[in-house]
């Protein structure tokens, strides 16, 4: 499918001219972010130090830069260890991220949970899960939560395609069914659970099929078009927001680099290429100079700002001193 | 069973009445009803309190401990779930992340096992992850042990699994006075606390204060004074070493220590009694291999070694599934009289 093709078929007019930028530079924002924090980790790796394991989201920033640009600070979000992009999307600081991919003192999490645990519940941001599908059951408590305290918050979970797999989705999207839960389950179903294709973990073409077994609403969409993601996210919000229960979306995607850093690649050429030909970041783009939102000039600007803004973060960390190791016991209790 | 559970009752309160200065109240409560008055009063106190677990509404709990709570609370305060425990933790976990204060039951603590990735991956680890950023004020409520018959998915006591997850607390009362107070506590804590109960327990009586208390979390209850060897006992055994130290009386003068919580462990009353006493026996129904004990006498080696005039022993479950027969279950967990030899034996080494 085409750029053009597919931004045809939506309503365009539903995001302010202003979000469009912003949905943009958010999108550049996680992509020079993954970028920055792959030649982080090479350089570290290569005077020996070890960092983990590095999953990086670039191919997948439509879906995050969507649910930044509708969601509010006290919505909650639990992301995965693919979780860069929600971070950031649900308004992390770049600098204490990057500060925590390197194990620093002024970290997220002052050293002690790296690339895949970063939390700021003071933004809704209840952290990335290293367990896949580990945050599928967190997230009804969260949703039962708000219900609980009559709020009208809403809470988005992000999982893969694995993760779908597991019996915990089934155990919460039952729940999340049964309650009328304001939560919102997106699969980002990259087609690959590990090393692993989509057809030897999962006997049926659209994950959101499941949905009529919780009696919850259930989309499979374009995850790298933003203005269907924006849309149906949008739709599913509003739901969530006026009591209206839970929505199950599935966006299809592609990761453009392995697992995580550690592992090559091993996909098939032809398939990364074609998916490589719909990158999310370059359509968007596209568009937007298509409807005259944007000129290349400011194009530019915006990825170069953000470029730097990058740049400042990964300086920053690099400066930043370790944890003090008599702090290993703080915060094993609060 | 009711009459083996009534013979219990009876067992149980001529052992408590005749403890020596016991205090004697007004009002005699049970195990159950203390637990009761201990999530009544919280759940008054903090409108953040709920529960959520399964058969716990109109049914009031399989071991009737919630009986009642539904009407003066309301459905959305007495959450009754599907049977799905990994949501049931999980669903407590994630409210729990977000400032309310669940408290999650779990039929059985063989259960605990599908919401296993919920406690120990998640609940046990999300405030060191986030440096503290996120709290988890959640208590997790599990009855367990042995004594009616129920075989080897029903008869697990998992107090062990627990204590080594750093970032979990573990609770274990005996009696109903330590139940209601150390619940409270239990719900008030920022932590992820295993609340475990001893299903013999529940019907159990004991006379308690009209005023409500508090039993704080790390101070171990000396529950018989002794000064030739030291019992350490918890949940249900506690009741079998005080049984045994009865019987003993007059022969051997046996000190009884029930931790009542195992994190944290209040290892210096443990230790101040051996250096008294110079034995330690450590009892519990959970399996003996790598268990509460071998941790107990490992830290009471290392602190005061040189006070032992004997080898410090557990006797603790044998490692094995737990069988359905019953004499084949009595065989599988220490008794009274198995105390009994082990103390006299130990005296004479």
């Amino acid at each position: 499918m085409t750029c053009q093709k597919f931004a045809k078929c939506l309503n365009r007019r539903l995001i302010s001219e202003k979000a469009k930028i912003n949905i943009l530079r958010m999108m550049y924002l996680i992509r020079e972010f993954e970028i920055a924090s792959r030649k982080m980790f090479k350089e570290h790796q290569a005077r020996g130090e070890f960092l983990g394991a590095l999953h990086n989201c670039d191919g997948q920033e439509a879906i995050a830069a969507s649910m930044g640009a509708i969601f509010r600070k006290d919505d909650y979000v639990f992301t995965t260890f693919r979780g860069h992009g929600h971070s950031l999307a649900k308004g992390a600081e770049p600098k204490k991220m990057m500060a925590e991919l390197l194990g620093r003192a002024a970290g997220y999490s002052k050293g002690r949970g790296g690339s895949m645990h970063m939390f700021d519940p003071s933004i809704g941001l209840m952290g990335g899960n290293g367990v896949v599908g580990g945050g599928l059951t967190l997230a009804v408590g969260a949703a039962l939560s708000a219900q609980y305290r009559n709020t009208d918050q809403v809470c988005i979970c992000f999982f893969g395609d694995g993760a779908a797999a597991t019996g915990a989705f089934h155990e919460a999207l039952n729940m999340a069914g049964l309650w009328r839960l304001p939560v919102i389950y997106i699969c980002e179903n990259n087609l690959w659970a590990a090393t692993t294709p989509i057809n030897f973990g999962c006997p049926i073409k659209d994950i959101s099929d499941r949905a009529a077994g919780y009696n919850i609403p259930g989309k499979s969409i374009d995850g790298n078009d933003v203005y269907i993601v924006y849309e149906t996210l949008n739709e599913a919000v509003i739901k969530a927001r006026k009591g209206e229960g839970a929505t199950l979306i599935e966006c299809k995607t592609y990761r453009h680099h392995p697992h995580c850093m550690v592992m090559p690649e091993h996909r098939p050429k032809d398939e990364k290429q074609a998916w490589l030909a719909k990158d999310p970041i370059s359509c968007f783009e596209n568009m937007l100079l298509q409807e005259n939102i944007l000129c290349r000039e400011e194009q530019q600007k915006l990825r170069k700002d953000v470029r730097d803004l990058v740049a400042e973060a990964v300086d920053y960390a690099e400066k930043c001193p370790l944890p003090d190791v008599n702090t290993l016991y703080d915060y094993v209790w609060a | 069973m009711l009459k083996s559970v009534l013979c219990l009752m009876l067992i149980l309160y001529m052992t408590m009445s005749g403890r020596k200065g016991a205090k004697r109240y007004m009002r005699e409560i049970t195990y159950t009803v203390a637990l009761r008055e201990a999530i009544t009063e919280e759940m008054e106190n903090d409108k953040n309190v709920f529960l959520i677990g399964e058969d716990i509404a109109d049914f009031g709990g399989v071991f009737g401990v919630t009986k009642g709570l539904l009407d003066k609370f309301g459905r959305n305060r007495v959450r009754q779930t599907p049977i799905s425990e990994g949501a049931i933790i999980g669903a407590a976990v994630g409210s729990a992340m977000t400032g309310i204060r669940p408290i999650a039951e779990i039929m059985y603590v063989d259960f605990i096992t599908f919401g296993i990735d919920q406690m120990v991956n998640q609940a046990a680890k999300l405030g060191y992850m986030s440096a503290g950023a996120v709290k988890v004020p959640l208590v997790v409520r599990a009855q367990q042990g042995c004594g009616t018959c129920e075989a080897a998915q029903h008869s697990q006591q998992l107090e062990a699994w627990f204590m080594h997850t750093p970032g979990l607390k573990v609770a274990m009362p005996s009696d109903a006075y330590d139940a209601k107070g150390l619940l409270k506590i239990a719900i008030r804590d920022d932590n992820p606390v295993v609340f475990l109960e001893h299903r013999l327990l529940y019907a159990t009586k004991q006379n308690v204060p009209d005023e409500t208390w508090t039993v704080p979390f790390g101070k171990a209850a000396i529950k018989r004074k002794g000064k030739e060897i030291t019992v350490v006992a918890t949940s249900f055994c506690v009741h079998k070493a005080l049984a045994a130290a009865e019987k003993l009386s007059g022969k051997i003068d046996v000190e009884v220590i029930d931790p009542r919580t195992l994190v944290p462990l209040d290892i210096d009353t443990i230790t101040e009694s051996v250096k008294k006493t110079g034995r330690l026996l450590v009892v519990h129904e959970s399996v003996t291999q790598c268990g509460v004990g071998a941790e107990i006498v490992r830290q009471v080696m290392e602190k005061c070694f040189r006070s032992l005039k004997s080898v410090p022993k557990v006797l603790g479950g044998a490692s094995i599934p737990m069988p359905f027969s019953r004499v084949l279950e009595e065989k599988a967990i220490p008794q009274e009289l198995d105390i009994i030899e082990t103390v006299e034996k130990m005296i004479k080494e």
